[in-house]
């Protein structure tokens, strides 16, 4: 293998980790404290995809500044309507088995699904001008578009620097985290659980929607992209163990490394690796890499 | 005549904590043994092991003369050794006739896909087994229907199925209201009488101790303290204070 | 049980009789007798307490297998194709099914999920054996030694899926009511007592697993037969999502809900799809989480006793 090929097979895997950890970040936050599996994460990463495309569109070849902005913004509104819509959705279902959560999800999915195709319809979606406004840097002999090399990782790591700040340094968080490990006991001392699994919600989704605004310049939005993210997404999720945030990041930097050495080394086997290796992992370790609790296993 | 289950230098430590002190033991065929003790004193830590749901860390057990240290309590449990537990482990969506039709065709090694549970099943043998213990008024009844006292008999009734040679049995009148204590006791023994069982019981209760055991046996800190007949034991002024707290 | 049979040979041979006088009829109804086996299938399942979302992978294995057998084998009759294909899905859930069965809860059906999706990949990926997302053709065979026309195809495939439904519903009911299947049943409420019964759950669990593979497998082939064409997408989660969906539609009190369930489920696709075109996922959406809202105790039933049990009996 040569060193170009290696350095752009490890160049994109760590850019295509950063966009698979912010979509797998806010399934798993949301499964760690309210510990319901979004199904519905996947429509927040397509939604956040399409109206980051429409409104750069709008905008239509402004600054580098304004890009930005409607990418953010895009996340932020989708995050926080959807979010609102599943949140409202699941109280009704709150005492339930989280099977039946699981597949009200689903139903959510389904809906937003038509929804997405009533309102972007079926052609592609595909809006590129804040990657070449940011322009191209030169790495040992390659040339790489700084979008994919600088930013969209710097962002991800933005995102999990700050997420871990809010966890661990403000009240908020800190409740946050109280309710994760053991909700009743939270409620008791007077934390407001439904407010913090509206706040969860938001944020969960926000950080979807933002995934997909981030990977909108890169990639062709059609119907569909919602599916498959939410499965690959989930297998960094579970692979991790779920409810590990650290631990997606890691998983998040296998499962693009191993992708984008696929890309380079064996094609075919690009799209099947990261299901490999979630197979395996569950296999050994079904609770997930990084779960130190023990699984349901006979 | 030999002894029916044996330990030997049976030991269990958790880290620092042993919960089981080199156990040496024997009970024999026909016996029927209280085993009394703290929270804590490591009497289920026992009986986990010889059950097979635990491994000891050091020594083994025998049954009918067979090693089945570290075995599975499936394999344990085809052996002949049976247990019942303290939450009374039931098949809450069946019938109670439908539980004990199932352990008779657990017995039987035989899970058929073609002919009804009903008619594979031993119908006398399920009869009889009802009988014994009261319950054959309410066999179509739904397992979950049961108050604590009739599923702890149905616990026991599923085990006796099994016909085991030794059934142990955890608490089995805790849970259950003073006034059937007694009566659960009394079915209880019955049935093991009628069928020949051996049997192993925790206790807290020291007039059930001393009314139905032939032998007991007091835990204190993952050793045997005091073994032997009822009297004895109980009237053992290490036994008075460190179990009975008198 | 007597009884019922009876009212499902009788709707089936009504629903025969509908789709041989209404042909456009005969499709829909061939795809509901498939969704209601895979929805059994999941139902099989269910009554140990654990779901699957990948089950989609056996519908699809068999039907690349009768796909792959028709173009290359042309003289194999289509009544041995279902059988191979069949027997393909069995054969694999068989190994599968070892490796899955160890697992409970959400473990178990994260682990059928990632398996089906390497097969979807693989399947998606490798065009010179599978077409690729193209997919395979399947080239009308004789049927039972007949050489048919398209149309009398569908009419002899739409008796074919009432009888081998009916079949099914009779013989997976008699295995609910069998020593089998109520020990299957109590894995759900309690497996330690099964254990301490001497009984393997696993060996059960792993039983009833290749059972549902095999009602997968079913499905698969008469639907690769019926559509003439077998797409990776018949593996993909978004169909053992729908596979669930109906299988808790139905209910699981008779195996003929699964059947029940199919067929509310692709006639409200069909209407959803005529009266507002393109918002049919949308009403299925909204039926399921009304259904499920609506429904808690036959739904929670089916799944976590063992929770309740836990909570407040045990």
């Amino acid at each position: 293998m040569s060193k170009d090929i290696l350095i752009l097979a490890l160049l994109d895997g760590v850019s295509y980790a950063g966009l698979l950890f912010l979509v797998a970040l806010g399934l798993t936050f949301i499964f760690g404290v309210v510990r319901i599996l979004n199904v519905a994460h996947g429509s927040l990463y397509a939604c956040g995809g399409y109206a980051a495309a429409t409104l750069g569109l709008w905008l239509g070849g402004g600054s580098l500044g304004v890009s930005l902005a409607a990418l953010i913004g895009s996340s932020i509104v989708v995050g926080i309507v959807l979010g609102t819509l599943l949140m409202l959705l699941l109280r009704r279902f709150q005492d339930r088995d989280p099977i039946l959560q699981l597949l009200v999800t689903f139903g959510a999915f389904m809906i937003f699904e038509d929804l997405q195709r009533m309102i972007w319809g079926t052609q592609p979606y595909f809006v590129a001008d804040v990657v070449n406004q940011m322009g191209t840097s030169e790495v040992l002999g390659v040339i790489y578009m700084n979008y994919q090399l600088l930013f969209v990782p710097g962002a991800a790591l933005g995102v999990y620097a700050l997420l871990q700040w809010f966890l661990n340094r403000t009240l908020m968080g800190r409740q946050i985290v109280a309710v994760t490990h053991d909700r009743e006991v939270a409620t008791a001392m007077g934390i407001n659980a439904k407010r913090i699994a509206y706040l969860t919600f938001v944020v969960g989704a926000m950080l979807g929607a933002l995934g997909g605004a981030l990977a909108s310049p890169t990639t062709s939005l059609v119907p569909g992209i919602g599916a498959d993210m939410i499965v690959l997404s989930f297998a960094v999720v579970a692979t991790a163990g779920l409810g590990q945030i650290s631990g997606a990041l890691i998983t998040a930097l296998l499962i693009g490394l191993s992708r984008s050495f696929c890309v380079y080394l064996y094609p075919e086997l690009e799209v099947v690796m990261p299901y490999v290796i979630m197979v395996l992992v569950l296999l050994v370790r079904p609770q997930g890499l990084f779960t130190v609790a023990q699984a349901r296993r006979i | 005549m030999s002894a029916l289950l044996k330990t030997e230098g049976l030991t269990l430590a958790f880290g620092g904590l042993v919960v089981a002190n080199g156990i040496d033991f024997e009970l024999h065929e026909g016996e029927r043994l209280a085993v009394i003790g703290q929270n804590g004193a490591g009497k289920t830590t026992f009986i986990n092991i010889c059950t097979g749901l635990l491994r000891p860390s050091a020594g083994r057990v025998e049954f009918d003369g067979v090693d089945i240290t570290g075995k599975s309590p499936r394999h344990i449990v085809r052996r002949g050794m049976a247990r019942s537990f303290q939450l009374p482990q039931l098949f809450l969506d069946h019938s109670v006739r439908q539980c004990l039709e199932l352990a008779g065709m657990a017995r039987q090694s035989r899970m058929p896909w073609w002919r009804s549970l009903a008619s594979s099943a031993d119908a006398r043998e399920v009869d009889r087994v009802l009988e014994l213990v009261n319950l054959r008024a309410r066999q179509h009844e739904p397992a979950s229907n049961l108050p604590e006292g009739q599923r702890k008999l149905l616990d026991v009734a599923m085990s006796l199925m099994l016909e085991p040679r030794l059934l142990i049995m955890d608490e089995p009148t805790s849970g259950v209201s003073s006034e059937e204590k007694h009566g659960v006791m009394e079915i209880v023994m019955g049935a093991l009488e009628e069928k020949k069982v051996t049997a192993i019981f925790v206790e807290h209760d020291v007039d059930i101790v001393r009314r139905y055991a032939t032998r007991v046996a007091a835990w204190i800190s993952g050793g045997i303290a005091a073994d032997g007949s009822p009297d004895t034991v109980l009237a053992d002024a290490n036994v008075r204070r460190e179990v009975l707290g008198e | 049980m007597r009884l019922s049979m009876i009212v499902a040979t009788v709707a089936g041979v009504a629903l025969l009789i509908t789709g041989l006088s209404m042909p456009w009829l005969k499709i829909p109804l061939i795809l509901s007798f498939c969704y209601g086996m895979a929805a059994l299938g999941i139902g099989v399942l269910l009554r140990a307490g654990q779901i699957s979302f990948g089950h989609a992978m056996y519908a699809c294995i068999s039907g690349y297998v009768v796909a792959y057998l028709s173009s290359h084998f042309r003289g194999l009759d289509g009544a041995l194709l279902i059988i191979l294909g069949t027997l393909a899905s069995i054969a694999v859930g068989m190994l599968v099914g070892a490796f899955v069965v160890r697992y409970r809860e959400i473990f178990f059906g994260m682990l059928n999920l990632a398996i089906s999706m390497v097969l979807f990949t693989v399947l998606g990926k490798f065009y010179a054996y599978t077409g690729g997302t193209d997919g395979l053709r399947v080239q009308r065979p004789t049927l039972f030694g007949f050489e048919l026309g398209r149309t009398e195809f569908e009419s002899a495939l739409l008796v074919l899926a009432v009888i081998l439904s009916l079949a099914v519903i009779w013989g997976v009911q008699r295995y609910f009511r069998s020593s089998a299947g109520e020990a299957l049943a109590a894995i759900k409420t309690n497996e330690t007592r099964l254990e301490y019964l001497g009984v393997s759950a696993k060996l059960l669990l792993w039983q009833g697993y290749v059972l549902s593979a095999g009602l997968c497998g079913l499905a698969g082939s008469l639907f690769g037969l019926s559509q003439g064409l077998v797409t990776p997408e018949m593996g993909y989660w978004l169909r053992s999502g729908e596979f669930v969906f109906i299988a808790i539609l139905g209910g699981s009190g008779h195996a003929v809900g699964a059947f029940v369930g199919a067929l509310l489920y692709e006639f409200l696709k069909m209407y959803a799809a005529a009266l507002v075109s393109g918002a049919w996922q949308m009403i299925l959406g909204v039926t399921l989480i009304v259904i499920i809202y609506f429904l808690p105790k036959g739904l929670v039933g089916l799944l976590s006793e063992r929770r309740k049990a836990l909570r407040g009996d045990a």
